[in-house]
């Protein structure tokens, strides 16, 4: 800043003492604040007012730019949502593909932009729905897939080349992702015109999502084979989400997210260009998927935060060429940990701040979680409440006519800082643990617990700060409410259990099974070799070989992760 | 009633199931910890006879174990017969949590499971349920 700047800070600050000794302190004798300390949810010392003080450092074309422009702070495109709204993707996912498949055709109907896809918990984990381990969970939280064949169903009528598809799952990616190109080839949508995203994320299982089915090693091995992979035969396809949304859930202050979410993703690109692959080859098609809070300050200015990171990041450390690789575009579901039993209808409001923070802070897509998820997966008229919430904030409420609205804010900015700086104190140390590497440090910060600890520090202090009623959650403990069930939950169907089990044995006994036996030896080879090991993974999903028997030739090689229960 | 040299009260605590969402029980744990309860906690995607056979190992006074995959219905019920078969059912104080609607307290209770706890459920309420129900074995 010129000298004539320095003189008109100094002359504010000047004027903010005379202000603190006058006004304030007569405001503060009359009525003293309601607390000795004001702070946000991940902790951070809030003050009574903000000024032009508190930015002075700031250099506006090296730390805010312009939108679309390196270092991307105020937003991913110049444009924003005054030329394309954010998409409206929530997901879905429950019993047989046949029933998801409604559930999409359904939203799509509604005025849903992209699908968004969840998993049974025994396909998350890389089980098939006649284990023994799924008994009860068939279907249960998510869509059962177990072979091409019910992902074919899942996609009927669904226009593949032009509806963006998401899928949430891990470490069996390379199966459902196998799954789905193959579904398209046989309808003969060629793989450059698949939009979509799969979530491939393996690292953050061990702390975040906790629905591992191998050890941390192999499972950045087989993340990094979907990127090598899909750079070169799908090119389109965005090959991570990397998800802080989970790590969040888990119990994750904002800071923590960002930093850990960070972390993984310098570990993917550090992972991938050790297989050869240049930086701006592979780095436009990550993206990025976080959770969004109620405080809602501090949220806008983590997604703020969390661009200008990765800019720089990927522009000094990893010397991206390429804007596309520096520009973080990420999708946003409001948290589902945050909405209670006690009115339950009061958690439309949440959804719809916390939609309102994603959206002031740059999201490219959007899910606000339904009402009733606290009691259970959510019904249609949650979803359709969820869905209008996002119509009302596009169309009624006016904030999307301008790009990032809140920059400038002298609070605002500060907080970017401030959170900016706390990640890379936590980037920092994972850096060091893996003395450079961030592919060591995060396979050390992982095996060592050290994530989990920090994040169970905050998860526990949060349900203190709940218990004690230091922090106030309407209608639990203050403003009491019963547990109320809203009104038409949604009745999971007991019977589709029987059918998918039904549908696979069919599968089974189709199929040739010497075709799968010999597919299933290829995996085995290509992991003996330390190969890719994609093309004999879509190769076996040809053959109609299931999830749990690739997965578990996998888990014959690579062994099982077991979770070391730190609390 | 137990006395103040009396050992404290054990509690051995499970994720059941495949379902991952284990910020509830590790907060619970270390709550009761705190309380002064010596807590085990044996980790996640256990099956019911698996936590079975480790409350006959360790003998705890209570059971208490974790499910937000709304599968509660029907593995808890294979809790209760592991813990039958153990000969430890109505011996330990069985107590679970979790993603479990209102309607389904009732019918779990029927099946033998001492406390139901929904997600967010205090955590005195919890530790306090505990103490009286140990109390009067």
């Amino acid at each position: 800043m010129g000298l004539s700047a320095e003189n008109k800070s100094d002359r504010i600050a000047g004027l903010r003492r005379d202000w603190e000794k006058g006004e304030l302190s007569a405001a503060l004798a009359r009525t003293p604040e309601s607390r000795s300390r004001f702070r946000t949810l991940s902790g951070i010392e809030v003050g009574g007012l903000y000024t032009p003080d508190d930015v002075r450092e700031k250099e506006y074309e090296a730390d805010l730019g312009f939108p679309g422009a390196y270092p991307f702070t105020r937003g991913a495109y110049p444009t924003m949502y005054r030329a394309r709204p954010w998409t409206r993707r929530q997901i879905a996912g429950f019993g047989t593909a046949r029933s998801t498949n409604e559930r999409f055709r359904f939203l799509l109907a509604h005025g849903q932009t992209g699908l968004s896809t969840d998993f049974d918990h025994p396909t998350l984990t890389g089980y098939d729905s006649d284990d023994d381990l799924a008994e009860g969970e068939v279907g249960r939280v998510g869509v059962a897939i177990d072979t091409i064949h019910d992902m074919d169903q899942l996609f009927d009528s669904v226009p593949l080349d032009s509806v963006g598809i998401s899928f949430t799952i891990n470490h069996p990616a390379i199966t459902m992702l196998s799954m789905f190109l193959g579904v398209a080839e046989s309808r003969g949508v060629p793989w450059h015109r698949l939009r979509g995203t799969v979530q491939n994320d393996g690292l953050k299982e061990f702390f975040g999502q906790k629905t591992y089915a191998l050890p941390p090693r192999p499972s950045l091995k087989l993340t990094t084979d979907i990127v090598e992979y899909c750079t070169r035969r799908v090119p389109n396809w965005y090959t991570i989400s990397i998800s802080g949304y989970h790590t969040r859930e888990a119990g994750a202050s904002a800071v923590q997210e960002l930093a850990f979410t960070l972390s993984q993703g310098m570990a993917y690109v550090e992972s991938t260009m050790e297989r050869g692959l240049e930086v701006d080859e592979f780095a436009p098609r990550l993206s990025f998927f976080f959770g969004c809070h109620n405080d809602l300050f501090e949220e806008v200015a983590k997604f703020r935060a969390a661009r200008r990171i990765w800019a720089r990041v990927m522009k000094e450390r990893y010397d991206a060429k390429s804007p596309e690789s520096m520009r973080m575009r990420f999708h946003t579901q409001t948290l589902g940990s945050t909405l209670v039993r006690e009115g339950p209808m009061n958690n439309i409001t949440r959804g719809a701040f916390q939609a309102l923070a994603a959206v002031l802070g740059g999201t490219q897509s959007l899910h606000v979680s339904g009402y009733d998820e606290a009691y259970d997966i959510p019904s249609e008229d949650a979803m359709k409440v969820s869905l209008a919430t996002q119509l009302v904030l596009a169309h009624e409420t006016n904030v999307a006519n301008t790009v990032d609205p809140l920059a400038g804010s002298y609070f605002v900015e500060s907080l970017t800082d401030r959170i900016e700086e706390e990640a890379w104190s936590y980037i920092n140390t994972i850096e060091s643990m893996g003395d450079g590497s961030m592919v060591r440090g995060m396979l050390d910060a992982i095996e060592s617990g050290y994530i989990e600890s920090e994040i169970a520090n905050t998860a526990f202090q949060y349900a203190t700060d709940i218990e004690s009623g230091d922090y106030v959650v309407v209608g639990v403990n203050e403003y009491h409410e019963e547990p109320e069930q809203p009104g038409e939950m949604f009745e999971f169907d007991e019977e589709e259990e029987g059918r998918q089990l039904a549908h696979l044995a069919e599968v089974r006994r189709t199929r040739s099974n010497g075709e799968v036996e010999r597919a299933l030896s290829e995996i085995r080879r290509g992991v003996e070799a330390h190969a890719n090991i994609f093309q004999p993974v879509l190769d076996a999903v040809r053959s109609s070989a299931t999830e749990g028997e690739i997965m578990g030739t996998l888990r014959d090689a690579y062994g099982e992760h077991v979770d070391p229960g730190v609390f | 009633m137990r006395g103040v040299a009396s050992p404290p009260i054990k509690v051995l605590v499970a994720k059941i199931g495949l379902d991952g969402h284990d910020r509830g029980i590790k907060v619970i744990a270390r709550f009761l910890r705190d309380e002064g309860m010596e807590v085990v906690y044996l980790g996640m995607r256990l099956t019911a006879e698996q936590i079975a056979a480790a409350a006959a190992e360790e003998d705890p006074d209570v059971v208490g174990v974790s499910l937000l995959s709304g599968a509660h219905l029907r593995l808890m019920p294979k809790l209760v017969d592991a813990l039958k078969a153990q000969e430890l059912h109505g011996r330990v104080l069985l107590v679970a949590g979790g993603t479990i609607p209102e309607k389904d307290v009732e019918p779990l209770r029927r099946m033998g499971v001492d406390g139901v706890f929904p997600v967010g459920a205090p955590m005195a309420s919890i530790a306090d349920f505990i103490k009286r129900g140990v109390r009067q074995d």
